[in-house]
């Protein structure tokens, strides 16, 4: 079998003292889409974030154990490298004000200094907003600030931020839950289409959305990780009482 | 995980599936009192038991068209998942079962209806279709329990009380056969408790398949196309 794309073995993440993460271990293969599920305050959020070391952003966190992306140790990493290969998007849409929707989609470049041609800037737009179903909606308006479109469009022009710096790896931090059920539709459409090329965490409070769109699903509770497995089973027949108790709706 | 077990608030779902479950139960206890009642108008001749067994029929179709749309109900609006959505097509294929059960007793019933006046009463002893009917209809209570008790070792204890009806309805041809040698004028009555006895092999039938419904939702096992044999064991 190949070897799993990011590997978590015994990782644990704190804030100060507070012990976020209890030994996770977790193997995440290439091109499955997975769920991360779990009541608030579960430690999903501090996981994908330690994915791509945003976590250590905040004063006093720190992490132990192993965290890999293809066999590389991510706190080994250069984390600006990383996070080219691991891309995020938030809960809420965020591209950059200032910017056109060019810009916003090529930033990632301008930003780490990487010089382009005009004609490779151009590919990489319009391959990137291709990739997240935003192009025939904004081709002729390229120009235009990225805030001038709607939520949805926006939150879809973050996606094409992403994987213009072409990742490994997508992480998506409840990335639907602001958005009206239309976006919702065409982002979870997109998210499907995209598992051919990438892998996709996404943080999710809505099972159903789990349900639809993941491939494998991990549920954490108080800091574990309680139980990864196929969606299919955790939707139908969860090993665990907890898991099973979480998915009807009794707590969470 | 049994959906009794529950020590947090019950959520609307789970006031829903109660519900749904005490509806089945109710439609579990008709469906008893008919083939109890089938079983007296045959054993008494009693047409007009019959006939109200007859009638009741209808309620039974109804019972299982409500049934089936509360169900319905709340896999739409509710989206259950795991113990609870295993329930639910438990509870789907249970109401079919019991219905089918209702349809049997009705037959019978309808069998007494047209008994010739010289229905011979010892074509019942001969043919056993009394511990026919009390074997089945204790199947048909003991499974009742099994699903509203949660209990999967009774449910499993089903499968083995089917080897008795089995038994009497392959020898019932045979029986039926030199009877009819002997008093050909009473064919007729004889060809009527033939039917009457392949229809309560059924209801073994039955009570074996809302079993394996019992034990797939509780344990999440399915039984159905496997050997007897390894039905009856928790390993299985």
């Amino acid at each position: 079998m190949e070897s799993p794309i990011l590997k978590a073995t015994n990782f644990n993440a704190f804030f100060g003292k507070n012990h976020i993460l209890k030994n996770i271990n977790l193997e995440v293969h290439k091109n499955n889409v997975w769920a991360i599920m779990g009541p608030s305050g579960c430690g999903k959020t501090t996981f994908i974030r330690c994915v791509n070391r945003m976590h250590e952003l905040v004063p006093d966190a720190t992490v132990n154990g192993s965290l890999k992306l293809k066999g590389e140790e991510i706190y080994d990493m250069n984390p600006v490298v990383l996070r080219r290969k691991v891309g995020m998007v938030f809960q809420r849409p965020n591209p950059f004000p200032t910017m056109s929707i060019y810009d916003n989609v090529i930033a990632g470049y301008n930003l780490n200094g990487i010089k382009l041609s005009r004609m490779e800037k151009d590919d990489i737009v319009e391959t990137s907003l291709k990739q997240a179903a935003l192009w025939m909606e904004v081709r002729s308006t390229l120009h235009k600030k990225g805030t001038f479109l709607s939520g949805g469009q926006q939150q879809r022009l973050c996606i094409a931020r992403a994987l213009a710096m072409n990742p490994e790896i997508l992480l998506l931090d409840e990335a639907t839950s602001a958005l009206d059920p239309i976006s919702t539709s065409m982002i979870e459409d997109l998210i499907q289409q995209l598992k051919s090329e990438y892998t996709i965490l996404m943080v999710t409070h809505n099972m159903q959305q789990a349900a639809r769109v993941s491939d494998k699903t991990a549920f954490f509770y108080l800091g574990e990780l309680i139980e990864a497995a196929n969606t299919k089973t955790i939707f139908t027949n969860p090993k665990h009482e907890k898991t099973q108790e979480y998915i009807t709706g009794h707590f969470g | 995980m049994a959906l009794s077990n529950w020590k947090q608030k019950l959520t609307p779902l789970d006031n829903e599936i109660q519900q749904l479950k005490s509806e089945m139960i109710n439609m579990w206890e008709m469906v008893l009192s008919q083939l109890r009642k089938a079983e007296e108008a045959l054993i008494k001749k009693d047409k007009d038991l019959a006939h109200e067994v007859v009638s009741t029929e209808k309620r039974v179709n109804a019972f299982e068209l409500k049934i089936d749309r509360d169900c319905e109900d709340i896999l739409a609006l509710f989206a259950p998942v795991a113990i609870d959505l295993r329930f639910l097509l438990a509870v789907l294929k249970i109401n079919m079962n019991l219905e089918r059960t209702g349809d049997i007793a009705e037959g019978i019933a309808k069998f007494v209806i047209d008994l010739p006046e010289d229905f011979d009463s010892q074509l019942l002893e001969i043919t056993r279709v009394s511990e026919m009917f009390k074997q089945g209809n204790e199947m048909i209570a003991e499974v009742m329990d099994a699903f509203e008790k949660e209990d999967t070792g009774l449910a499993r204890k089903i499968f083995k009380k089917d080897d008795l009806l089995d038994q009497i309805n392959a020898e019932a041809a045979n029986v039926i056969a030199r009877y009819i040698e002997k008093n050909p004028s009473k064919t007729a009555s004889a060809l009527y408790i033939l039917s009457s006895i392949r229809k309560l092999e059924r209801v073994g039938d039955q009570a074996k398949n809302m079993a394996e419904e019992i034990i797939f939702y509780s344990e999440a096992k399915v039984l159905k196309h496997k050997p007897k044999s390894r039905k009856s064991s928790p390993e299985d």
